[in-house]
């Protein structure tokens, strides 16, 4: 009989930890910033059809980098958790907040019980109803949870990202000048936009969409 | 958190619906008591309502009354509804299975939006709700029937289109105009002599709102527009730029209009 080799729990935390990182920081990242009108996410992907940003429900938007399988096994679940809410009690009863804690206990549970953690790092954003402030919120690979304001960073290079988002960060801005500050905090030469906003646009759903060009469109303006 | 059925399924099984998580969930409606006769219960019931095809698009009506039996039970029911924003969904029977019918319609539909992100084809929608009508037929045995109408744009061939149903889950495409509840045959019968496939907007709202007033004149359960309380049908139009749910003080002239000329 082989006896199993004592591990220290602090060594297996930091060796899971560990490799998620390193899975996680071979992704691009991926900013999100509030404007006067709503929340903007931006992301850089070449890819025109393997999504990193989505819409969960009315007013919540999801974005993940890392593994595309693991963080889109996550957004089916988000989405499915959502919509499942909403049909039993009322759509104004699906929050962000319940939402990004079953994600951490998810992510918590894989973290410690499974073979290997997750490789992925989530955002979550909530447009507020009527003068409610907007809420966003990072998850990490280990189920940690922190909650933003004003803009966010996930992926590989978020700590660099997240600074210059803030060296050019000011609240009340404008859609344009948004995606102006979001994209002028990536570095180098992008190979292509994702992107989607959160608008309060008066509609139930309020997320939608923007084309590579109409980002690339933004950024030109004067 | 449900956890997706692919981690076990594999790829032979599409991923599962709304419904599906539902009744995984064990929250979907179930229809395992089978006693009795339902037509003891007094149940409010749905009339008429109607598709329209029209040159641009497709016009939905549907009038306003609930009836339980001889009595009128709303006056203001809503019985046409958009299923997203290029295709509407109306009921017939009894209204309270038919409201649930079209939430869980509203709902798979948005939920597949946000899966795949893409729509359902507009063929794909009508066979699904062709789905939801075959389930209850264990109830429409009992005599509780709900009959829907599903209308919308396709954009693939650039023009409206509406579909019908009967209870067993039957889907039916009309390349004129649909219509299903107590009214409909006599709505029908108005525009099989009124109808024209190249008529535009105005025209098609008006066609479509003369043939609910002479369903009114004989049906007594639909009720044409009611000017003295200013309740009017409710009106949907679905064209190449999406859905519009007219508003009252565009439809009341039109509303008004109809019931001077149909007799």
């Amino acid at each position: 009989m082989t006896m199993p080799f004592y591990v220290p729990p602090e060594q297996l935390v930091k060796d899971r930890a560990d490799f998620a990182r390193k899975g996680i920081a071979r992704g691009r990242s991926i900013a999100a910033l509030e404007y006067d009108t709503g929340i903007l996410l931006l992301a850089e992907n070449p890819s025109g059809t393997l999504h990193k940003i989505s819409e969960i429900y009315d007013r919540i938007a999801f974005a993940g980098v890392g593994k595309f399988n693991e963080f889109e096994l996550l957004r089916v679940a988000g989405i499915r958790h959502a919509d499942v809410k909403g049909y039993m009690y009322s759509r104004a009863d699906v929050s962000a907040k319940s939402l990004v804690n079953a994600f951490a206990q998810t992510l918590g549970n894989i973290f410690t019980h499974e073979v290997k953690p997750f490789e992925v790092e989530l955002l979550v954003a909530e447009l507020g109803v009527g003068d409610e402030p907007n809420r966003m919120y990072r998850v990490l690979y280990d189920g940690t949870l922190y909650d933003q304001t004003g803009f966010a960073a996930i992926g590989g290079n978020s700590d660099e990202l997240s600074e210059r988002l803030a060296a050019a960060y000011r609240p009340g801005l404008t859609l344009t000048e948004a995606v102006k500050v979001a994209a002028g905090a990536f570095e180098g030469e992008v190979e292509g936009w994702e992107s989607a906003v959160l608008e309060r646009n008066g509609h139930r759903r309020t997320f939608r969409k923007l084309t590579s060009e109409e980002v690339e469109a933004f950024i030109a303006e004067k | 958190m449900t956890q997706p059925r692919a981690l076990a399924g594999g790829i032979t099984e599409p991923p599962a619906g709304f419904a599906e998580v539902l009744l995984a969930a064990g929250l979907a409606p179930t229809w395992d008591v089978l006693l009795g006769d339902a037509s003891k219960l007094s149940l409010a019931d749905a009339t008429t309502v109607l598709a329209v095809r029209y040159a641009d698009g497709v016009y939905m009506v549907g009038d306003r009354q609930a009836t339980e039996g001889y009595s009128v039970a709303h006056r203001r029911m809503k019985k046409v509804f958009p299923s997203d924003d290029f295709s509407a969904v109306a009921i017939s029977g009894t209204a309270g299975l038919a409201i649930e019918l079209v939430r869980l319609f509203q709902t798979e539909l948005e939920h597949y939006e946000k899966l795949e992100g893409t729509r359902l084809s507009l063929e794909g929608r009508a066979n699904f709700l062709a789905r939801l009508v075959r389930q209850q037929l264990p109830m429409a045995f009992q005599g509780l029937v709900v009959v829907p109408l599903f209308c919308g744009f396709d954009h693939t061939t650039g023009t409206g289109r509406l579909f019908t149903f009967d209870v067993v889950g039957g889907r039916y495409e009309e390349d004129d105009f649909g219509g299903t509840g107590s009214g409909a045959k006599e709505a029908r019968s108005y525009l099989r002599s009124h109808f024209d496939p190249t008529m535009g907007a105005e025209e098609g709202l008006s066609v479509a709102i003369k043939s609910l007033v002479a369903a009114a004149e004989q049906d007594v359960a639909t009720s044409g527009p009611d000017v003295r309380r200013g309740i009017y049908p409710n009106v949907i139009r679905i064209d190449v730029d999406g859905l519009v749910e007219l508003p009252d003080d565009v439809i009341a002239p039109v509303a008004e209009a109809a019931l001077e000329t149909v007799r």
